[in-house]
């Protein structure tokens, strides 16, 4: 028997380690200890029910576990047999206890490549990994495929690079394989900046081997004997993660001089990024690794011709080479026949923001949004409208109610005026307000500019003063088509990635919700009720008890009334903090 | 470059120079340099950024400019219990803007500062990645989630 406990980010931040050794101490106790073995994996993708523990191999999930739960765990589940029911998944739909991961609407539907190993394995120990085929795929490679065979097998499943643009993979690969040099790199993009995404440090954390094997069969593929990670120093689990896998399959042979006694050497270092959005675009992270400014450059030369160091360098990001291995094991058919006709496989999608179960989900492409939101996620939190989900981050845009039952593939996300991105979705409910978020993204937009473009540089800090503006209620007509005559330049003249997307989010709210644009210019209303310096609150009349909850919140006290009788806001105070909206039980107070 | 001036003790730029040397003096390695350094003096003065530059034998301007680029370093001390929280798009939509706005108030600093007794900084950075606790609240190490406005000052008492 097993006992898995998630050790990904956010569980450990809720105390999974306690979990853990609790555990460990509670079999100890009762001399189970070499009978029941407890494991911290990578993440299960169920964040939001967070800590997880999960025992094999009966399949129970339990969730919010507390360290103090260990006692139960053990006692009722280990020794008797029987689940503890107060922490089994209940299904929000029904509010029935679920025990296992097959019967819950989250896990149900997902097809997990990427992901196969987080939340199976312990990440720290290569004998997990090579037990479920683990280095299977380079050994294959090495001793059964020509180069040119690999890649071969690459382009024909119809790999596209998860990073956001969807660059068919096989076809970089055969690229960078096609330039002659004596030194070639291969290069992971692990700096996942996209804030609401975290599927790249999932994998890591989860499942580093899978990485390392990818960039390897990669460097065989291409003809490169080194490779390297460039991964944010703000995921310190991740690179600690990524220390140990490379130290272990050096010691296996796995990584290092003559592969499996053949004679293709690879070897991987890691690059540590600093913090800037910008480092994701690939011309900036060479530079970066290079020690310099992560400033991008004019493609071409792609990185393929002229790389890190000047010499050719093949970039994918983290979930493109989790892929590959299990492509090359089940062969590119089995791949090429899940997702849609253009976008082969599945995609890891980071589901946050109003939604009940956040977390992380592999699905095959071709899913509706409808079916990710309201059966993966478990629907709208406490039951209020969707309004609307962003995909593809600051560089995406948003999709609609309309666009619910449109297949996702990158195709049709460029259609719909978003983009695929590195998978981030963050949903938003009645209560969000457009012109807001829009100002939101461009805000980071303006944050994260390299500033050596001054379309990019200059342009988007005047779109966020605009929207700014806007949400003050200082807005008109016209700023709008100024708005968006802006975002089209923009768009047109910037340098590189980040530059060409950052007008994304707010022409995609602009197609998609200009009513709330024109009550912000015209009538100076928010229709969510969130731009604060447009809202007015008011008492209700026939609502107010006279509780005086709301008066006691009040950080101005601006509001007035005796015990029992009906209450006042006095507007010249009032500060439109949302304290009394949020403390009245009784739906007393109007927001307007 | 810095309105701080600080006098760097021989050890300091004997241990600039150990750290430059583990790396074998390469200015590509520019960053993890910096990385290294700024572990051990948290902060990443101009006399540290000077020390390192002749070491690695390149301008300071190049260093100067790596430091600013990047939003993981810093050149002002950060205090001894870094708050940041997390502006990233999953906190943003559950209220984080609510809970900085508090943070500030209560410690009466705004973003990139540090309290006059050098106890607390306030920053703000994009997604720790833990979006099923948001809004997520960082304190040097420690961790706390699904943060709410009224929260912040029992929080800020535990460092009392």
């Amino acid at each position: 028997m097993h006992l898995l406990v998630c050790g990904g980010t956010s569980c450990r931040a809720s105390e999974s380690a306690l979990i853990a050794e609790s555990l460990k101490r509670e079999l100890e106790e009762k001399g189970l200890g070499n009978e029941v073995q407890v494991v911290m994996t990578g993440c299960f993708g169920l964040c939001e029910k967070g800590p997880v523990v999960k025992v094999m191999p009966d399949n129970t999930f339990y969730v919010q576990v507390r360290p103090e739960d260990a006692a139960a765990i053990v006692a009722e589940h280990v020794i008797k047999g029987k689940p503890v029911q107060r922490l089994l998944y209940v299904n929000p739909s029904n509010g029935e206890h679920v025990s296992g991961s097959g019967q819950m609407g989250s896990f149900r539907k997902q097809i997990r490549i990427a992901l196969r190993n987080c939340g199976f394995i312990n990440p720290e120990n290569i004998d997990e990994y090579i037990a479920r085929e683990g280095y299977a795929a380079i050994g294959k490679c090495v001793t059964e495929y020509t180069a040119a065979d690999v890649i071969g097998i690459i382009k024909k499943s119809g790999l596209r690079g998860r990073g956001g643009a969807g660059f068919p993979t096989g076809l970089k690969w055969e690229i960078a394989s096609k330039n002659q040099s004596y030194q070639k790199y291969v290069v992971c993009n692990a700096d996942e900046g996209d804030p609401g995404a975290f599927m790249d440090r999932s994998v890591l954390e989860g499942d580093p081997h899978s990485v390392l094997e990818a960039m390897a069969i990669c460097g065989y593929a291409i003809g490169a004997s080194k490779g390297l990670i460039y991964i944010r120093a703000e995921y310190p689990l991740a690179i600690k993660r990524l220390k140990i896998a490379i130290t272990q399959a050096r010691e296996y042979g796995l990584l290092g001089n003559n592969i499996l006694g053949s004679d293709f050497s690879f070897d991987i270092d890691l690059r540590y990024g600093a913090g800037a959005f910008v480092c994701g675009e690939e011309t900036a992270l060479i530079h970066s690794m290079e020690g310099m400014r992560g400033e991008p450059t004019n493609k071409p030369p792609f990185p393929a011709e002229s790389g890190f160091m000047g010499k050719p360098s093949n970039v994918n990001n983290v979930e493109t080479f989790a892929s590959v291995p299990v492509i090359i094991n089940k062969g590119w058919e089995w791949f090429s026949s899940i997702g849609t006709e253009k976008s082969k496989g599945t995609k890891v999608f980071a589901l946050a923001g109003k939604i009940n179960n956040v977390g992380l989900i592999e699905v095959p492409m071709g899913i509706t949004l409808r079916e990710i939101i309201f059966e993966i996620g478990g629907g709208i939190k406490n039951g209020k409208r969707f309004k609307a989900v962003q995909t593809g981050g600051p560089s995406g845009g948003c999709l609609t109610e309309h666009h619910l039952d449109t297949p996702i593939d990158f195709d049709n996300l460029v259609a719909a005026g978003s983009m695929m991105g590195s998978g981030g979705m963050i949903v938003m409910d009645e209560d969000d307000c457009m012109v807001s978020i829009a100002k939101f993204f461009l805000e980071f937009t303006v944050e994260e500019s390299c500033g050596k473009c001054a379309p990019c540089r200059i342009g988007n800090k005047r779109i966020y003063e605009l929207l700014t503006h806007i949400t003050k209620g200082n807005g008109t007509l016209a700023d709008l088509d100024r708005l968006r005559n802006m975002c089209n330049v923009i768009k047109d003249t910037s340098l590189c990635g980040l530059g060409q997307t950052s007008p994304n989010p707010v022409l995609s709210t602009m197609d998609n919700f200009m009513d709330e644009y024109i009550a912000h210019v015209t009538d100076k209303r928010c229709p969510a009720g969130s731009c604060r310096d447009l809202m007015k609150y008011t008492i209700i009349e026939e609502k107010c008890v006279g509780c005086t909850a709301c008066a006691r919140g009040c950080p101005v006290n601006a509001i007035s009334g005796e015990r029992k009788e009906l209450h006042f806001i006095d507007q010249k105070k009032c500060i439109k903090c949302g304290a009394c909206f949020e403390r009245c039980k009784f739906s007393a107070v109007l927001i307007n | 470059m810095s309105s701080i001036k600080i006098e760097l003790r021989k050890e300091d730029v004997d241990k600039i120079n150990e750290i430059c040397d583990s790396f074998d003096n390469e200015p590509l390695e520019l960053i993890n340099i910096l990385h290294k350094t700024q572990e051990h003096f948290g902060y990443l003065p101009a006399e540290i950024q000077e020390a390192t530059a002749s070491k690695l034998n390149i301008p300071v301007a190049q260093v100067y400019g790596v430091v600013t680029f990047y939003s993981f370093f810093t050149m002002t001390p950060r205090g001894r219990h870094p708050i940041s929280i997390c502006m990233g798009t999953a906190c943003y939509v559950r209220g984080a803007e609510k809970v900085l706005d508090e943070f500030k108030k209560e410690l009466a600093i705004q973003v990139g500062q540090t309290t006059a007794d050098g106890k607390f900084s306030l920053s703000s950075l994009r997604c720790v990645g833990a979006c099923g606790l948001a809004p997520v609240v960082l304190i040097g190490e420690k961790t706390y989630g699904r943060v709410a406005p009224d929260d912040v000052q029992d929080i800020l008492k535990e460092y009392q």
